[in-house]
């Protein structure tokens, strides 16, 4: 009896608490891969080829590199804060995979908790301690003023981030995050009547993970490399780890939040979660793909940022952050509030999907003058 | 509460990746040749003129500290308030309106007093 609940409630979750986390640490490693040759391409070069066929073994290379590397601890530095540094913002950002449904719900969550997107939210903002921990006790004077500079972005983003996601709560009053994919699935998704609030989420989420074009913390032009300066072999590869795997978290959760998770309909009428489980294990490989899809697309548009941007100066970021993002989210919960409110509810879809309509209209209005570029192919068969 | 137990195993299955790595792994393997110069704090190539701790920082850092706890007491405020939104109706939208009206007095004096300004 005890052991059927064991097994029940106990190993099985584990189970697949270790699936995603292996999952996931692959998506990780081949994310190194994939951004620096995306990035390549973007930019008319080359990018990684020469391990392996198109430079793919670079994914192994990598870590065995990390491994192998001399470990140099400062002799000024505080010797346990440093070894905690990268330490900490791994845990929480593992842990969260227990609680992010990655398709339908009884097979592929390892912990289904009410409360789910409150403690995803208190897990990944831990990130910050370790990276304020790390930047102080390297006993740096960039790594200081790196550290500094993250906690105080990360912090000022924390409040869009979280009052961006009220606005959704207010819609599907839940905070469990299959409640909130099955209400999108039975209405619309999330993104036409919370237009602003994706939009506040998406920029949060690029500030959140020091990314391109928040990497302030990172501005290797002017701190060197930020909080890791001093940080070497497996250390700097912890930070790399925790850091793409907040990235992989955050697409997870606009993808559940706003694009409708693993399902894919309208008015209840399409792929919804009842509909997949009913398919037995073909739904459940149709909606895991279907989740995997979405999210690999944010993580595409990270690098994709990354690649056409130019960075913020500290102050613009603060500005962004207090002056403009705040009050917008704010305004954005006032006006959900009054929609719910009227009952007019369904008015909110059809303003969103107005709203994205003119924008891509106005993006594909021009045709921009096609310059034609040689690819990074053409240049290096040239000679 | 099970769920709950499942976050706790998985947190400590987590904290021995890292453990096992620093700890066992790499110091068996990896190679070690340091030496006086090489465990000199960073300062592009040369002599570091002081370390980090001998410095002070910006004030402004803390303001903003303090600015955010503010505000994520209130975003977690928010929270259950919204997922319970459409039961509470006019009554809990003018207790909210309230409550954001004097936070908004504080954050608008924030920003009068040149807090949210860094320059």
């Amino acid at each position: 009896m005890t052991q059927a609940l064991l097994m029940r409630y106990l190993l099985w979750p584990l189970v697949k608490f270790l699936g995603a986390f292996i999952v996931v640490q692959a998506i990780v490693a081949a994310m190194n891969w994939v951004e620096r040759r995306l990035l390549g391409l973007i930019q008319a070069r080359l990018g990684p080829n020469r391990v392996g066929w198109h430079g793919l073994l670079q994914i192994v290379a990598d870590p065995i590199k990390f491994l192998l590397k001399e470990d140099i601890v400062p002799s000024s530095s505080e010797k346990v804060a440093y070894f905690l540094g990268p330490m900490l913002p791994l845990i929480p950002t593992f842990m969260v995979y227990c609680l992010i449904p990655f398709g339908p719900p009884p097979m592929f969550i390892a912990a289904r908790v009410n409360v789910a997107l409150l403690l995803v939210l208190a897990l990944t903002s831990t990130g910050v301690y370790g990276i304020i921990l790390g930047g102080w006790a390297s006993n740096n004077k960039y790594s200081l003023m790196g550290g500094l500079r993250s906690a105080a972005q990360m912090v000022s983003y924390e409040v869009p981030f979280g009052l961006s996601i009220v606005g959704v709560l207010m819609i599907c009053g839940s905070l469990d995050l299959v409640r909130i994919v099955d209400y999108q699935a039975n209405n619309a998704w999330n993104l036409f009547p919370q237009i602003v609030a994706f939009f506040i989420f998406f920029v949060s989420m690029n500030a959140e993970n020091n990314r391109t074009p928040f990497d302030l913390p990172e501005a290797e032009s002017e701190l060197v490399a930020g909080y890791h300066t001093e940080y070497s072999a497996m250390k700097f590869a912890f930070f790399m780890l925790a850091e793409y795997s907040a990235m992989i978290v955050n697409s997870c959760l606009v993808t559940l939040l706003f694009l409708g998770g693993w399902t894919m309909a309208i008015d209840g009428k399409g792929l919804t979660t009842q509909q997949l489980v009913s398919m037995g294990v073909l739904g459940g490989i149709i909606g895991l793909a279907i989740f995997l899809t979405k999210m690999m697309f944010f993580m595409f548009v990270y690098i994709w940022f990354r690649a056409t941007f130019p960075r913020f100066r500290f102050d613009q970021l603060m500005d962004l952050g207090w002056k403009w993002m705040i009050p917008l989210a704010l305004g954005n919960i006032v006006v959900t509030g009054v929609f719910v409110l009227i009952g007019q509810e369904r008015l909110m879809y059809w303003i969103g999907l107005a709203t994205l309509g003119a924008i891509g209209f106005h993006i594909f209005r021009k045709p921009v003058p096609a310059v034609k570029a040689k690819t990074a192919h053409e240049v290096a068969h040239a000679s | 509460m099970a769920n709950y137990s499942v976050l706790l195993v998985a947190a400590l299955i987590v904290l021995s990746v890292p453990v096992l790595t620093l700890f066992i792994i790499t110091p068996l393997i990896r190679a070690s040749r340091a030496n006086k110069v090489k465990l000199e704090p960073y300062e592009c190539g040369v002599p570091a003129s002081s370390l980090a701790f001998d410095h002070r920082f910006s004030v402004r850092y803390f303001l903003i500290a303090v600015l955010f706890i503010v505000f994520d007491v209130e975003t977690v405020f928010l929270f259950p308030w919204a997922i319970r939104f459409k039961q509470l109706g006019l009554f809990g939208a003018v207790e909210m309106a309230v409550f954001l009206a004097i936070l908004l007095i504080g954050y608008f004096y924030a920003w009068k007093r040149k807090v949210l300004s860094w320059v």
